[in-house]
């Protein structure tokens, strides 16, 4: 198995790329997540596994110099902050579009516009909803630690080369920069032109031989019925994710008459206050949505017939809140918590929020 | 003294009769004709075949690649 | 006198079409230079024996569906970040051949980022612009490098420098560049300019795999439908408007 180290979750992004057989990252620098390309650069895998590392002169062309290494059937990723994923939103729908696999990492600041550079989770509706135009989704994971950041690196390629897809791993400045004791993934080699050939030789443009027809990766298709038909074939593949791919976790809901719904960071904060509310008696659990898309929301309603109210804490003004209430279907309520602007909430406050909301509810 | 002949084959379903080449031709040999294809574009053709010398510039200059050229020298 | 069709035979050919071009009629409008283009492109791509190696990168505008022409791999960009995916392409698979094509709309405005960044770090890439001054496949509306006084669907009364500003020479800009090693500019009007035109795309094939930065080839060429003018007369007012501003020639070649 890998070996321990003492880490930031920036920081893993950037070692588990490498040990993970990532062929190259592209990025822009931008806070709070600048520590990925930095530690990629101090690394230089270029000399050990032959990993490309490139800082782009925009979020723009980072997000299409990926769709280049993505469609020759490379390992490729990048990393941004809230500003600098509005900026990619073009590329991210014409990566989907043309069903070409990347990771994207989102470490998360506050907005609208600038915002600030302190962590939050009010990008949910742009990684989970869209984000760019048309019918499409990502999938999207929420790490809530410093080891799930350098576990999602590779469970995101898995799932991108499985479906074709971008991968988001959606985290926020707390993770980011946060240090923690992570157990690193063994080492895997970078795919070797044969395996690529094998693995996406059926797609990926990497010179069209006498043996084949050429291969376009485009999201283009004038004809509407065609268009329609492409759309059918994604949304069946949607479907597929959401029937296969759903990760959540589950902290003291055995017996919870009441329940906390959060994410990422917001989940971690909040299971402190579920242990401070347990210790005060109160029935409480948490539900921890690990992938956002496909979002768990089965999971959520076979919990529904043993509670009273679900709180949904989340660092936004309320946006997950919304699929939990469409998962609920309206037969208990569903309540909201959360800080905005990059406050984070405390455990106390949440224990507070879970009486006044939950227990106190009138 | 030996003499250089030509001709060419057009392809008169993707010529877009555009006569880039026929202003191109140094002898004169093509022109548009009065029939069309089934895009309804007159499509080129030679009208002075035995003016051809097979110089490729008609074919050169085809945007739709649809000229063939062939050469002969004549004794 | 010979029969024609006895001069019809394979000993006597001189010219056809390359192998490389798929046989889908092309959808430009008649005389479009993209045509002439695409050929030259295949024809280089057939002669150097790198059909299997060549990746192509298209852009937005009426060469988007450049892949329905030429037979080799290809992606599709969004509006001016074919740079950009050449990039990627290329840092990832550095033994294969990759080249964008872009208009002046794609490359010269809406893509000036990508393209100067991709110059400026001597990506080893091809890069086809073809400048025919205007927005054709939006229905002729202004480009950088629609000419002073020259009308266009949203320059109905000419150009105006005061409310539009200034044609953009971006081939010269990007010339200053250290990371480019060959600009030129051409054009495929006659059959003189089609034969440059191809040596300068070759060699700027050939550069690419040399490691010696990027190479750029602009092609000045007609738009007649935007333009409004007939393929021909739409030859002639580029000669006579478009090539003073945009004098055919190297700007560099290092």
């Amino acid at each position: 198995m890998g070996e321990y180290k003492l880490m930031k979750g920036n920081e893993v992004i950037a070692i588990a790329a490498i040990r993970c057989g990532c062929d190259g990252y592209f990025g822009y620098p931008i806070t709070p997540q600048s520590e990925v390309m930095e530690t990629l650069m101090e690394e230089k895998p270029w000399e050990t596994t032959g990993m490309v590392v490139l800082q782009a002169e925009s979020e723009v062309a980072s997000i299409n110099m990926l769709y280049g290494g993505a469609a020759s059937g490379k390992k490729v990723f990048t990393s941004s902050s809230s500003p600098g994923i509005s900026l990619m939103a073009e590329g991210l729908t014409y990566l989907a579009g043309a069903e070409l696999p990347c990771v994207v990492v989102n470490v998360v600041r506050g907005g609208p516009g600038l915002g600030t550079i302190q962590p939050a989770q009010s990008d949910y509706f742009q990684a989970v909803k869209g984000g760019g135009h048309g019918d499409y989704y990502l999938i999207v994971l929420a790490p809530a630690s410093v080891q799930e950041m350098n576990d999602f690196m590779d469970l995101g390629f898995e799932l991108a080369f499985k479906y074709r897809n971008p991968v988001m791993i959606l985290s926020d400045g707390i993770i980011g920069q946060m240090m923690e004791k992570v157990q690193l993934s063994p080492e895997k080699p970078r795919w070797t032109e044969e395996e690529i050939q094998k693995i996406s030789g059926s797609w990926a443009t990497i010179g069209k031989t006498p043996d084949r027809q050429r291969h376009i990766a485009t999201s283009l298709d004038l004809d509407a019925a065609s268009q329609e038909r492409f759309n059918h074939k994604l949304q069946a593949k949607y479907k597929t994710i959401n029937e296969n791919e759903v990760r959540y976790e589950e902290f003291m809901c055995d017996d919870a008459e009441y329940l906390i719904v959060a994410y990422g960071s917001g989940a971690r904060i909040s299971q402190k206050a579920v242990e401070l509310a347990r210790a005060e008696g109160i029935k409480v659990g948490l539900f921890r949505p690990i992938t956002l898309f496909p979002y768990p929301t089965k999971a959520i309603q076979n919990r529904v017939p043993q509670l009273k109210v679900i709180l949904s804490v989340e660092l936004s003004a309320g946006q997950m809140v919304e699929d939990v209430r469409l998962a609920v279907e309206g037969k208990i309520p569903v309540d909201f918590f959360g800080r905005v602007g990059g406050m984070i909430f405390s455990p106390e406050e949440i224990v507070d929020a879970i009486k006044t909301k939950l227990v106190g509810r009138k | 003294m030996a003499k250089i002949r030509g001709t060419i084959v057009v392809d008169t379903e993707c010529c877009k009769g555009c006569k880039v080449c026929v202003v191109t031709c140094p002898t004169k040999t093509i022109d548009l004709g009065h029939e069309v294809n089934s895009k309804g574009y007159n499509y080129m053709q030679m009208v002075n075949p035995e003016n051809c010398t097979g110089c490729t510039n008609c074919a050169a200059v085809c945007p739709d690649s649809c000229i063939t050229v062939y050469r002969v020298k004549v004794e | 006198m010979m029969e024609i069709k006895d001069m019809i035979k394979p000993e006597n050919l001189v010219y056809e079409k390359t192998k490389v071009l798929t046989n889908n009629i092309m959808h430009y409008c008649p005389g479009c230079s993209h045509g002439t283009i695409h050929k030259l492109i295949a024809q280089v791509i057939d002669e150097m024996g790198i059909q299997d190696k060549t990746v192509g990168v298209s852009p937005v505008g009426c060469a988007v569906l450049a892949y329905n022409y030429i037979d080799i791999d290809w992606q599709q960009a969004a509006h001016g970040r074919a740079p950009a995916l050449a990039t990627g392409i290329k840092r990832l698979n550095p033994d294969k051949y990759v080249f964008t094509y872009q208009g002046d709309g794609d490359l010269a405005s809406i893509g000036t980022a990508e393209i100067m960044h991709a110059c400026s770090r001597g990506e080893n890439i091809v890069v086809i612009f073809v400048n025919n001054a205007i927005y054709g496949m939006t229905g002729g509306q202004m480009a950088p490098t629609t000419l002073v006084g020259q009308v266009t669907a949203t320059t109905p009364y000419g150009r105006n420098t005061e409310l539009n500003g200034h044609p953009l020479r971006i081939t010269e800009l990007l010339a200053q560049l250290k990371g480019t090693c060959y600009v030129t500019r051409q054009s495929v009007q006659n059959p003189a300019g089609v034969r440059k035109t191809k040596r300068a795309i070759q060699k700027a094939f050939e550069n690419s795999m040399m490691k010696k930065g990027l190479s750029f080839v602009e092609v000045v060429g007609t738009c007649n439908s935007g333009w409004k003018l007939t393929p021909t007369d739409a030859n002639k007012w580029m000669e006579e408007h478009m090539f003073p501003e945009y004098p055919l020639g190297d700007i560099k070649d290092e």
